[in-house]
């Protein structure tokens, strides 16, 4: 359950810890919970604080420093396959914890009761505990581990991959797609669809939506007594999805909707 | 004006494309100016069954208790009765849980979050327990005006993590209050005034996990003039996004004055007053 560290130096892994305590140093001195007996590493050198599922990384002011991801870092908040480099050696976060759980438990809410402790919390819902796998242990290491992930997330995800962003951008896979206005004193310019929602029209008099979805570009009616017109057909109160070269009129403006590629 | 012609009140609930079924419930009644949102947990129908009783307890005590009192008037230890009335009636919804989950062992840890609002004289008194979350749109500005019992919620607030870091957390789903897991529940209160073209949007995290805030409030914004389309806007989003949650939405839009009647005697002495 609890995400780990595997320490490595040139390639070669050296050791692996299970992060189960709220803090773990890392340092030189014997004392520390990773100890790295090297001179490039100061005798405390870093601190991982683990809450549940979530562990941050800081530097404890040491001589020499701790990079992320080739970043220099005084305080990160660490994400699947981080890799922290301190001098030669290198530590990889791993921690699968959602990635795994099939997409009918994970995220579903748990309560905590209060006050709010730091690990051996009392999670009060037996039902509605995250069901982890069976350990992704000796086998897994690094290479299978994006792989899983994605198997196990039917939905495009974020929490997994330490450079995207939750919710992941629908958008990105959409054709772009542009509105040329054919009639009235803006004849001749076009207009981008470059947002999830435009709107049309004049407020209070006539006004519809455009919508960029996953699968297209849609057009629905917001106000007006009168509706606009697609392809010269009155539109209803639905949406209706936007083909190539489709001819919108609206407050007595003619505009045409096409993709650019 | 009347509550009823003051507020356009809809709501929306949603599966989402994940879940087989829609643990959210959502209930609001325009003529007593009430609005309730819970997102009930726990296996099986469970979580239906918790966040079910929530709104029906809410909607049928707060409208009966409605008949003979008014809300804006303070009770004996001079609180406003529409304040005490969503708090106590939450805590009635909590003890009502807490003995099914007690008695029915398919019940057993069962719960929900609830977000409540209630209008009246002008203001909304907003009850909730969880995360749950209900925005105001004024203007320009789009905003959460509840604050979520969540371990994250906690963590920004004691400045462990950054709020754009928040996104990344895998402690998410994790809620430090909920209604019908214990005998008692502490449940957060907050009254604030209302102007005339606000919009309130009370939501499960179905859709505040898988929108941003941003798009939510611009959302609004451009399809205000049409309410219903909003919330169907909305929820299409989180479903277009992944939809890994139940999503529901209630959106409320001031449309006018519903400051409380007074009688003479009570004008006369604000009057004095100021």
């Amino acid at each position: 359950m609890a995400a780990k560290l595997i320490l490595s130096m040139d390639g070669v892994v050296l050791h692996e810890y299970t992060l189960n305590k709220e803090r773990m140093t890392v340092g030189r001195k014997p004392h520390n919970d990773i100890a790295i007996d090297n001179l490039a590493v100061s005798g405390e050198h870093a601190a991982i604080v683990t809450i549940l599922n979530d562990s941050f990384l800081e530097d404890l002011d040491s001589t020499n420093g701790v990079m992320v991801n080739g970043v220099q870092i005084k305080k990160h908040f660490l994400q699947n396959n981080d890799v922290i480099e301190i001098g030669k050696y290198k530590l990889k976060y791993m921690n699968e914890q959602k990635g795994q759980a099939t997409a009918e438990d994970f995220e579903k809410t748990m309560v905590l009761r209060a006050p709010v402790k730091t690990q051996n919390v009392d999670t009060t819902m037996k039902t509605t505990q995250v069901n982890l796998p069976p350990a992704y242990a000796a086998t897994g290491k690094f290479e299978a581990a994006p792989l899983q992930a994605a198997v196990a997330r039917p939905v495009p995800v974020a929490q997994t991959a330490p450079a995207e962003k939750p919710p992941a951008p629908p958008s990105a896979a959409v054709r772009p797609a542009a509105l040329q206005i054919l009639s009235g004193p803006n004849a001749g310019k076009e207009l981008d669809l470059v947002k999830n929602l435009t709107t049309l029209g004049k407020p209070g008099v006539q006004v519809a939506v455009l919508t960029r979805r996953p699968h297209g570009y849609f057009i629905t009616h917001v106000e007006g007594v009168v509706y606009p017109t697609l392809n010269g057909k009155a539109l209803d109160q639905h949406q209706h999805q936007l083909n190539d070269h489709d001819i919108i009129e609206l407050a007595g403006i003619k505009m045409e909707f096409y993709f650019k590629e | 004006m009347n509550i009823q012609e003051a507020l356009e009140i809809v709501s929306q609930t949603h599966s989402g494309m994940v879940r087989s079924h829609n643990e959210d419930s959502v209930i609001y009644d325009a003529s007593c100016g009430l609005v309730v949102l819970a997102d009930g947990m726990g296996g099986y129908n469970a979580g239906e069954v918790a966040s079910g009783i929530a709104v029906s307890v809410l909607s049928t005590e707060i409208k009966h208790h409605l008949e003979s009192v008014r809300p804006e008037d303070n009770d004996d230890s001079g609180e406003e009765v529409g304040v005490a009335l969503l708090r106590e009636n939450v805590q009635k919804a909590n003890t009502s849980i807490y003995s099914a989950a007690q008695s029915q062992p398919q019940y057993a840890g069962m719960g929900t979050t609830i977000v409540a609002g209630l209008f009246y004289d002008n203001r909304v008194a907003v009850a909730h327990v969880g995360d749950s979350r209900m925005y105001r749109l004024r203007g320009e500005t789009f905003e959460t005006i509840t604050r979520d019992h969540s371990l994250l919620q906690e963590q920004i607030d004691g400045g462990m993590i950054s709020k754009e870091d928040a996104r990344l957390s895998k402690n998410k789903n994790l809620v430090t209050r909920a209604v019908g897991i214990d005998a008692e529940v502490a449940v957060e209160m907050n009254v604030y005034e209302v102007q005339i073209g606000d919009i309130y949007l009370l939501c499960s995290d179905g859709l505040n996990d898988m929108v941003e805030d941003e798009d939510i409030g611009s959302t609004l914004q451009m399809l205000q003039a049409n309410l219903p389309l909003a919330a169907g806007q909305l929820i299409e989003m989180a479903n277009d996004n992944g939809g890994r949650d139940n999503v529901s939405v209630i959106l409320i839009k001031v449309n006018g004055d519903f400051a409380a009647p007074r009688s003479w005697l009570a004008k006369l002495l604000s009057w004095f007053k100021n």
